[in-house]
């Protein structure tokens, strides 16, 4: 308890020592589910719950020889790839203009960019159900890429736009009275420097169209379900535990973006003490 | 000399050839956006602006009895119309009947009347060719008695379309008699303000939660030196970034009868009967609160750590007690941070679907829950739009309020951590 250094008074300590147990209860509430999960995706039995009967990986080898589970991360792979690079484009380009530009229609613009996070997942849905039914993009990979693109794109103008923030524009300028063209300006010497804040980005695109489950709800037919989908058809129907399997799959894929985002923002605080 | 002036002379001004290099510069800036924005305008803003014109679209009526809607055109609604559109309605129905388009008109009249889909069917099998000249009203009438109300008309002039606020009033819970009125609809269709009462209700129990649990984490969090707040702030992190689904699932299989939960309880001795803890409020609440608790943490942590402890080390250099100084001091440099959360976690809870759907019961459900079933199960696709646009309403005018709260912070600094 020697953490905190206004502790001077007894009802200041007994303050402190609450918000500590407070905390550590709230700690438990929001990671004991996650953590209570996966041993019982590893349980020979098909209950779900403890203590477990014995070890086994027949929910692994489940998952992995049924065609639905396999397709179904297959699927979200490619959606969400490939959302993730058209979100790149698209939001990193913006965020350029958009540093740049100075108008009194700039907050405007940034609203508008910004609101499909805000908006309810359900009303974009029907607007997309709605929308893309008569031309044909219902029930296809490019209808739900550019679904998950309009959402995963003002992640990416906010982490690059952040990181543009803290550019330095000398440096550009610097480069362009060393006679570089404006692309050459921009391959070498700006994008190295907002590489990190791309990846952060390109990270935080993959893992909003990874999921996602309501536009997929509403806009997949029944080749271009993804996991988040299928599970949630396995919760409606019966949980077995081939879902706490998917759910590790999907926990383990959170956990190597968040690790590799974290891994940015240290070094990128180790560059800047560095200066 | 002379040589100098002249090339300055047919020279543009400098000041002038800045602006105009500068209006280059923004409207190539603005050519970086500009793919963007049509990107969105097709995939968000055109489908949600779709959305909404089908909440006010009323054309089906009009597509399928033309002669009818437009004979209804001069009728004032006080005693039944004329033979005219007697006529013209038996004349709609019969080519309705050939086209196979009767369904559609049918579809729609039954939503503002109960039962109007019998009349029109009934009516349609029944007619065996155009009435003579003359006895159209007759002819209807024997087929129908229906035809013989004023009602049943005002229905169809109220149909008439092109647009209509018929939806939109349903989902408010109102309606318009046969005088055009607006009044309360009848209490079997009258639902729509109690789902939006329970949405908000919910939305609400779930951001006071939220803010219970989270203000002495974010508390703890912003007080810790950084080394041990970044390792905490994994807790926070790990579960922000694992998927809805699992976390759902998670609250299912820890809660439900046979769950964790109920087994643990019951091998302490605590309980005999399982408790019922999922597919009811408490579920909902629990599971969400789970969800959106990161949500009110983030935004509580970066406003307590712009605040400066050496305020709380003036207040009590001056004498005012540890309590005093927290809530006179410290709480309120908190507000805009709790104000910013409590609105983010409001928001988001509003528009909650996947949650609900999985672990609430029958009673549990928000209203985007009637917005999808209207949607994909029943295609009553004119009330979702209107549900949908009551909703978005809602949100729209909760986000202009978050980025004024934003802005503020921004402006005394509170979101610079």
């Amino acid at each position: 308890m020697s953490e905190n250094p206004s502790l001077r008074t007894p009802s200041q300590r007994i303050a402190w020592t609450a918000t500590i147990v407070i905390s550590t209860l709230v700690f438990i509430f929001l990671i004991a589910p996650i953590l209570a999960i996966m041993p019982l995706s590893f349980s020979s039995g098909s209950y779900l719950t403890y203590p477990l009967p014995g070890l086994s990986l027949r929910w692994y080898d489940d998952f992995i020889n049924s065609p639905r589970w396999i397709n179904s991360l297959k699927n979200s792979m490619i959606i969400g790839v490939a959302s993730t690079l058209l979100s790149m484009v698209l939001g990193t380009l913006a965020a350029l203009g958009l540093a740049q530009w100075k108008s009194r229609l700039k907050p405007l613009a940034l609203a508008f960019v910004l609101s499909p996070v805000v908006v309810p997942g359900v009303i974009t849905a029907v607007g997309l159900y709605f929308f893309f039914a008569p031309i044909g993009l219902t029930g296809s990979y490019l209808g739900l890429i550019l679904a998950h693109t309009a959402l995963a794109t003002p992640f990416v103008v906010i982490t690059v736009g952040a990181t543009l923030q803290s550019f330095d524009t000398n440096l550009a300028r610097a480069a362009a009275s060393l006679g570089a063209s404006p692309l050459q300006a921009f391959r070498r010497v700006i994008l190295p420097l907002i590489l990190p804040g791309l990846a952060s980005g390109a990270l935080f695109a993959f893992a909003t169209s990874f999921d996602e489950v309501v536009i997929v709800l509403f806009m997949a037919g029944p080749e271009q379900r993804t996991l988040p989908r299928e599970m949630f058809s396995g919760i409606r129907e019966n949980i077995s535990p081939t879902i706490t399997a998917a759910a590790v799959v999907l926990t383990t894929v959170s956990v190597i973006l968040l690790a590799t985002l974290e891994g940015l923002r240290r070094r990128n605080e180790r560059l800047k003490g560095g200066v | 000399m002379t040589s100098a002036s002249a090339s300055a002379s047919t020279e543009v001004p400098l000041k002038r050839r800045l602006k105009r290099a500068e209006r280059t510069r923004q409207l190539k800036a603005l050519a970086l956006v500009v793919p963007l924005l049509l990107f969105l305008l097709f995939t968000f803003a055109g489908p949600i602006a779709g959305m909404l014109w089908r909440a006010v679209d009323d054309r089906e009526v009009r597509q399928v009895l033309p002669q009818t809607i437009a004979a209804l055109a001069s009728w004032d609604g006080r005693d039944l119309p004329d033979e005219k559109a007697y006529a013209a309605l038996a004349n709609d129905i019969l080519a309705a009947r050939a086209s196979g388009t009767i369904a559609i008109a049918a579809k729609r009249l039954n939503y503002a009347m109960n039962g109007f889909r019998t009349i029109l069917t009934s009516t349609a099998r029944n007619l065996k060719a155009a009435p003579e000249a003359g006895t159209a009203k007759e002819a209807l009438g024997r087929i129908n008695p229906a035809w013989r109300e004023r009602t049943t008309w005002t229905t169809i002039k109220d149909a008439s379309g092109p647009v209509t606020g018929f939806y939109l009033l349903s989902a408010l819970d109102l309606t318009r008699n046969a005088d055009g009125a607006i009044i309360a609809a009848p209490p079997d269709q009258a639902i729509y303000r109690d789902v939006f009462a329970r949405t908000f209700l919910i939305s609400l129990s779930v951001t006071l939660l939220c803010l219970i649990l989270g203000f002495p984490v974010a508390y703890l969090l912003a007080t810790l030196p950084p080394g041990k707040s970044n390792l905490l702030m994994i807790f926070v992190l790990l579960p922000f970034w694992t998927s809805l689904l699992v976390r759902t699932c998670a609250w299912i299989v820890l809660l439900q009868s046979k769950g964790i939960v109920n087994d643990g309880l019951h091998w302490l001795g605590i309980i005999d009967e399982p408790l019922r803890l999922i597919y009811n409020r408490f579920g909902v609440c629990v599971a969400m609160t789970h969800v959106l608790l990161p949500f009110m943490i983030l935004p509580l942590y970066s406003s307590m750590k712009a605040i400066s402890p050496a305020y709380m080390r003036a207040a009590a250099s001056l004498g005012a007690p540890p309590l005093t100084a927290f809530l006179r001091i410290y709480l309120p440099q908190t507000l805009p941070g709790i104000g910013a959360g409590s609105l983010l976690v409001f928001i988001l809870a509003l528009g909650y679907y996947i949650t609900p759907a999985l672990v609430g019961g029958a009673a549990d459900q928000m209203i985007s829950y009637f917005i999808a079933l209207y949607t994909t199960e029943t295609a009553n696709w004119g009330l979702a739009s209107a549900l949908g646009a009551v909703l978005l309403l809602a949100t729209i005018l909760l986000a202009l309020v978050y980025g004024r709260l934003v802005q503020g912070q921004h402006v005394t600094g509170g979101m610079k951590n």
